[in-house]
């Protein structure tokens, strides 16, 4: 087991090795100059060649990535060009922001997509299977921005029941914040809850036709026993899988409601230094997201080894 | 010899008959769940609006119209007209190219780069393995859309380049789908002796291995329509994909959102229309997984 942990974690080391090089060399080749785009482009001769010897520009890029890889390990990604403060102090800030937000989607969508799954896949062919899949279906295709922006012409537009925008944290207000939390959170937990139905009707379906369902129905156990302790616990695992996934992209996963719903999150931030062509804000938000989902995808992982003993811990 | 020739023949006229009966019967599997043939014709629907657009549109979808400017839907303007007072009908009905145009060739770029590399890494194995599953791998933890996103910034808007980005973020999927099954069918026989009669590796792999592990893949790529089109949207609607005067469902509804008390219908209707040809495709992609399954389809 333990080796199993280790040679996992050599690994995800290894792929973010590569992410980090990746992303320093795919940055590297936008167009425009760093500097001008920092400055505003009027600044003499002299402020220019101190400032390309300060960024480094003079040498080569496996050098200068070198030296981008030793900061960010110390836990300095530069400074941003257009917020002119430290990448890591913006980053730091706006974390949280998504998390919140995410995380209760995430919290909000597992059970309910477990629950709906076997709702369906136990009453196939019923009328609440239909109902369920098909919702599911169509919940899984539509749009997040154009949920958000329905939501918001619906219920703060018309309705004005709720406020159409903005962020505060509910320590700060906690009332406000209740009401600004509500349409964003429900545009991420339906694209949530649906794929996660999905996925559990699926594999429930996938295992219920199995033997040993088959051998525990017909010596004679209860069939809530046969589908909730049986059936359920291996129809979980590829639920796990998909769990993991959108744990993993959590932090880049809500680019659009907070772009809709201006919060002041990770995936705002990331689309603002992609526009403003902020070189090492990009390379910082999408190492951090990077980061984030690899340690997910390796937690995930082990996880995994625990809850299914048929993988082979080699 | 004459005799052989016959015999040949009469089993290629086999194979050919095989061949159609399999294919009648996969249109007979696939079209037999009523969703399916609706989401079928709705997509061919859209295809033809696509096609035809030029006939459909009752107005110029760039001519701006400073006297027309946001209008709610009327007689004259169905749904309205935008900001510069253009129709947003005919923008709907122009944006349909597009959507359909990036939806596609992204998925063929995504497959043509993804089972390529999947086939060499399979195919040699090795350190040229090791490299291509690694990059795959590291690739594959950047969240589609932020990688999408980021790419945004190097490559820049519009629809090839759109359809680049979009082919780059999703080709990680054919490349394990086709490494794995170039591993196990490279260890067969047929693939043993066509390497004894002297095939080169470049024959081997493209006459005899890809044509022998396509079916997947192609399943795979009706599958990824839907969700390609879907980023795309996504996209164009933060400003980053499809940049005006060119209309996409995307802008559309992202230009929409300042005008909602006015012309809610201009940004809800292209929504509308993302939602509608994706969920079609993705349920026609589901019907073609399942026409395609022998256990679903009851031979099994």
């Amino acid at each position: 087991m333990a080796r199993y942990i280790a040679q996992r974690l050599g690994q995800t080391l290894l792929v973010l090795l590569i992410v980090s090089f990746l992303t320093y060399m795919l940055v590297d080749f936008l167009p425009g100059d760093p500097i001008a785009a920092m400055t505003g482009g009027e600044i003499s001769g002299e402020t220019y060649e101190r400032l390309y010897k300060e960024m480094n520009m003079d040498k080569p890029v496996l050098v200068r990535y070198a030296l981008w890889l030793k900061g960010a390990l110390t836990g300095d990604l530069g400074t941003s060009q257009s917020y002119h403060r430290r990448v890591v102090d913006i980053i730091s800030e706006r974390v949280p922001v998504t998390i919140y937000f995410s995380l209760l989607a995430f919290v909000i969508s597992v059970p309910l997509g477990i629950l709906f799954g076997i709702i369906s896949a136990v009453r196939r062919g019923s009328a609440a299977d239909t109902a369920v899949t098909l919702t599911a279906n169509v919940c899984c295709c539509l749009p997040q921005f154009w949920l958000g922006i329905l939501f918001m012409y619906v219920f703060a537009m018309k309705l004005g029941w709720l406020p159409s925008s903005g962020f505060v944290w509910p320590h700060e207000d906690l009332l406000l914040s209740i009401r600004q939390t509500i349409m964003p959170l429900l545009c991420l937990a339906i694209g949530g809850i649906a794929s996660i139905t999905r996925q559990t009707r699926s594999s429930m379906l996938e295992v219920i036709r199995q033997d040993y369902i088959r051998t525990a129905r017909s010596k004679g156990l209860r069939s809530k026993a046969v589908i909730y302790v049986h059936a359920l616990k291996n129809a979980l695992l590829p639920v796990i899988t998909l769990m993991g996934l959108r744990l993993g992209g959590l932090i880049g996963g809500s680019v659009f409601v907070e772009n809709v719903f201006v919060i002041p999150g990770m995936g705002s931030l990331l689309v603002n230094a992609i526009t403003s062509v902020d070189i090492p804000l990009i390379q910082g938000c999408v190492l951090l997201i990077a980061v984030f989902s690899c340690v997910v995808n390796l937690i995930t992982d082990i996880v995994y080894v625990y809850v299914d003993p048929r993988i082979k811990v080699a | 010899m004459s005799q052989t020739r016959t015999d040949s023949a009469a089993a290629q006229a086999a194979i050919r008959a095989n061949k159609a009966k399999k294919r009648k019967q996969f249109i007979r599997a696939l079209f037999s769940r009523k969703i399916v043939l609706v989401s079928a014709v709705i997509v061919v629907l859209i295809i033809l609006v696509a096609l035809f657009a030029n006939q459909l549109m009752p107005f110029d979808p760039n001519k701006p119209s400073v006297r027309d400017r946001n209008q709610g839907p009327s007689a004259v303007h169905l749904l309205g007209t935008d900001e510069f007072g253009r129709d947003v009908l005919s923008r709907i009905i122009i944006g349909s190219r597009v959507s359909l145009i990036v939806g596609v060739l992204a998925v063929v770029i995504a497959c043509i780069i993804g089972t390529s590399l999947g086939m060499i890494a399979g195919y040699f194995g090795g350190i040229v393995d090791d490299v291509i599953s690694r990059i795959a791998e590291a690739v594959r933890v950047i969240p589609q859309v932020v990688l999408a996103i980021a790419l945004c910034a190097v490559f820049g808007g519009g629809i090839v380049n759109m359809s680049i980005i979009l082919g780059i973020s999703n080709m990680t999927v054919y490349i394990r789908m086709m490494r794995s099954q170039v591993m196990s069918i490279k260890e067969r026989d047929y693939i043993m002796a066509g390497r004894l009669q002297g095939n080169s590796n470049a024959r081997l792999m493209l006459r005899h291995i890809l044509p022998n592990s396509i079916s997947p893949i192609i399943v795979t790529m009706t599958q990824q329509i839907g969700g390609t089109i879907l980023s795309e949207a996504g996209l164009s609607f933060l400003g980053l994909g499809i940049s005006t005067p060119t209309a996409s469902w995307g802008t559309l509804v992202s230009g929409g959102r300042s005008y909602l008390l006015t012309n809610p219908v201009y940004s809800l209707a292209p929504g509308v229309c993302i939602a509608l040809l994706v969920i079609c495709l993705n349920s026609l992609g589901d019907g073609v997984r399942d026409a395609l399954d022998p256990r679903l389809r009851g031979e099994l």
